[in-house]
């Protein structure tokens, strides 16, 4: 579950005020706005690499608003994936259960489940900087979803990329959320993604967030299906 | 119908012709004529040593027991210099190009002076700050007393004089190193459990190895160069503090112009060496 009670966030001009959001249990939330309006300011704030002027952050009921981010447990996928570039695929997917002090039989285990469910086996011994963009996001989500996060937050994760390939992650993010029963924020421009994922839908415009009915991502109620 | 200005579609004569830019030929001369003299002279100055000297005084100039004991202490005092300029730099580059705190312009400021600084100055305030009367005693009696380490014109002075200069150039190195490689990822690190030592060990530190080849290569080539500070804090004592900036001071003194050609031409090599690494592993973090 993901809360935001009145959150304020400052940054030099840039301010979002009173912003407050409330994501049930095992639910797929998409976040839109149009750009410079604050939505990966707000995923940030959730994550704790921007600290809020005021409000709280509540991640399962716990209040982590000054939690540091490496305590809180999310899995967060950056709009530009933010891959390590001297690490392997599966220095990637290694990564966060070696701080955690994982048993090496247990990383194994875990790093073989994600590369299949991720599909990216055959991409394990691999450096990423080679890697195409959907592999890169696979890649990506592996590495937020290894160490069993209470929450995901993916910051427009199927930008720039083909139309089949977009289609191909839709699937595996859908998929994976219903494996996983993981609250999920996903922040996108796009309509007919959110479409295909969303469960709840929040619209940041002019400094406010609202959720809106799903219907209005109904291709009739829609002035365009922009994507 | 209506009474806009009569748009007309026939070019002025001007127009009519054909353009053509011209040649480009006085760009380049005059460009690379100015360009070129500054190479010109580099050149010329190389090639002036390379007349003026044999490989007979070459030899005759390495033969010297001095100038071999000199070439073992450049050698020797440059890369512990050069090491513990890499040490000092890379933590001091990654705060101050990661963090803001108050008075960071300060340090900045700071680390700048060297460079700034009359290389002379530094030696001269090395001296000073080394027999400064604190309490009864001053910093070389205490290395003395609690370290059997004398300092001033003994050979730690050459490393510490080398270092004064070559680790500002290695803050600055490492802190552009620092400044080009994308945070996205430490701070994705930091959301994957990390600890900042973590983040900077595993994440940042591989990331900068070609800015720590660069910065150890251009600190040891500063403290090849360096003669000031070493003249002053450390002496140009023969067999003992003497390295090849100083052998060419020395030769020079005593009317020896041959070998110092020689010696200036040997730390020429090096000096290229030098630059020849840091072209290899790539020279974006330093430019």
């Amino acid at each position: 579950m993901i809360e935001l009670h009145d959150i304020t966030i400052r940054s030099g001009p840039f301010a979002l005020t009173n912003v407050g959001l409330s994501i049930p249990e095992n639910t797929y939330a998409v976040l839109m706005g149009g750009t410079g309006q604050g939505k990966t300011t707000i995923l940030e704030a959730i994550c704790g690499l921007r600290s809020v002027t005021s409000g709280r952050v509540l991640l399962n009921g716990s209040d982590m608003t000054r939690w540091k981010p490496g305590d809180r447990g999310v899995g967060y996928v950056p709009q530009d994936l933010a891959l390590f570039p001297m690490m392997t695929v599966r220095g990637h997917l290694e990564f966060a259960l070696r701080v955690r002090h994982c048993s090496a039989a247990m990383i194994k285990d875990r790093v073989a489940e994600l590369a299949h469910v991720l599909g990216i086996e055959s991409l394990l011994a691999r450096r990423v900087t080679n890697l195409s963009g959907g592999e890169s996001q696979r890649v990506a989500l592996g590495r937020a979803l290894s160490f069993r996060p209470r929450v995901l937050l993916l910051d427009e994760p199927l930008n720039a990329l083909d139309e089949a390939t977009r289609d191909r992650l839709c699937e595996l993010l859908r998929s994976v959320q219903k494996q996983t029963g993981l609250t999920t924020l996903h922040v996108t421009h796009s309509r007919v993604e959110a479409r295909n994922l969303a469960e709840k839908l929040f619209v940041l415009e002019s400094g406010q967030l609202r959720e809106q009915p799903l219907a209005q991502l109904n291709p009739l109620s829609a002035e365009n299906t922009k994507t | 119908m209506s009474d806009s200005p009569p748009t007309s579609h026939t070019s002025p004569p001007a127009l009519a012709r054909p353009h053509r830019a011209g040649s480009d030929v006085p760009f380049f001369v005059v460009m690379g004529g100015l360009g070129g003299s500054f190479v010109l002279l580099i050149v010329a100055m190389l090639a002036a040593d390379l007349a003026f000297t044999s490989p007979k005084h070459f030899v005759a100039a390495l033969s010297k027991p001095e100038i071999q004991r000199a070439i073992r202490l450049t050698l020797v005092s440059c890369s512990i210099s050069a090491l513990l300029s890499i040490w000092v730099a890379t933590p001091l580059g990654y705060l101050l190009s990661r963090f803001s705190f108050r008075g960071r312009w300060l340090i900045d400021t700071l680390i700048d002076i060297p460079v700034v600084l009359p290389p002379l100055v530094i030696g001269l305030s090395l001296l000073i700050l080394f027999h400064l009367p604190l309490g009864g005693t001053n910093l070389e009696q205490i290395m003395q007393k609690y370290f059997g380490v004398r300092v001033t014109y003994a050979e730690p002075a050459v490393v510490l004089a080398q270092f004064s200069v070559a680790c500002a150039f290695a803050v600055q190195t490492m802190r552009v190193t620092f400044d080009q490689i994308d945070t996205r990822a430490e701070q994705v690190a930091l959301t994957l459990g990390c600890r900042r030592s973590r983040v900077f060990l595993e994440i940042a530190l591989p990331q900068a190895w070609r800015g720590i080849v660069a910065a150890l290569t251009i600190a040891w080539a500063r403290s090849l160069g360096e003669f000031g500070p070493i003249l002053v804090f450390a002496g140009a004592t023969r067999m003992r503090t003497e390295v090849l900036s100083t052998t060419v001071f020395l030769e020079l003194s005593v009317g020896q112009l041959e070998a110092a050609v020689a010696v200036s031409l040997l730390m020429v090599l090096a000096a290229m060496a030098v630059l020849g690494v840091v072209r290899l592993v790539g020279t974006k973090v330093i430019r």
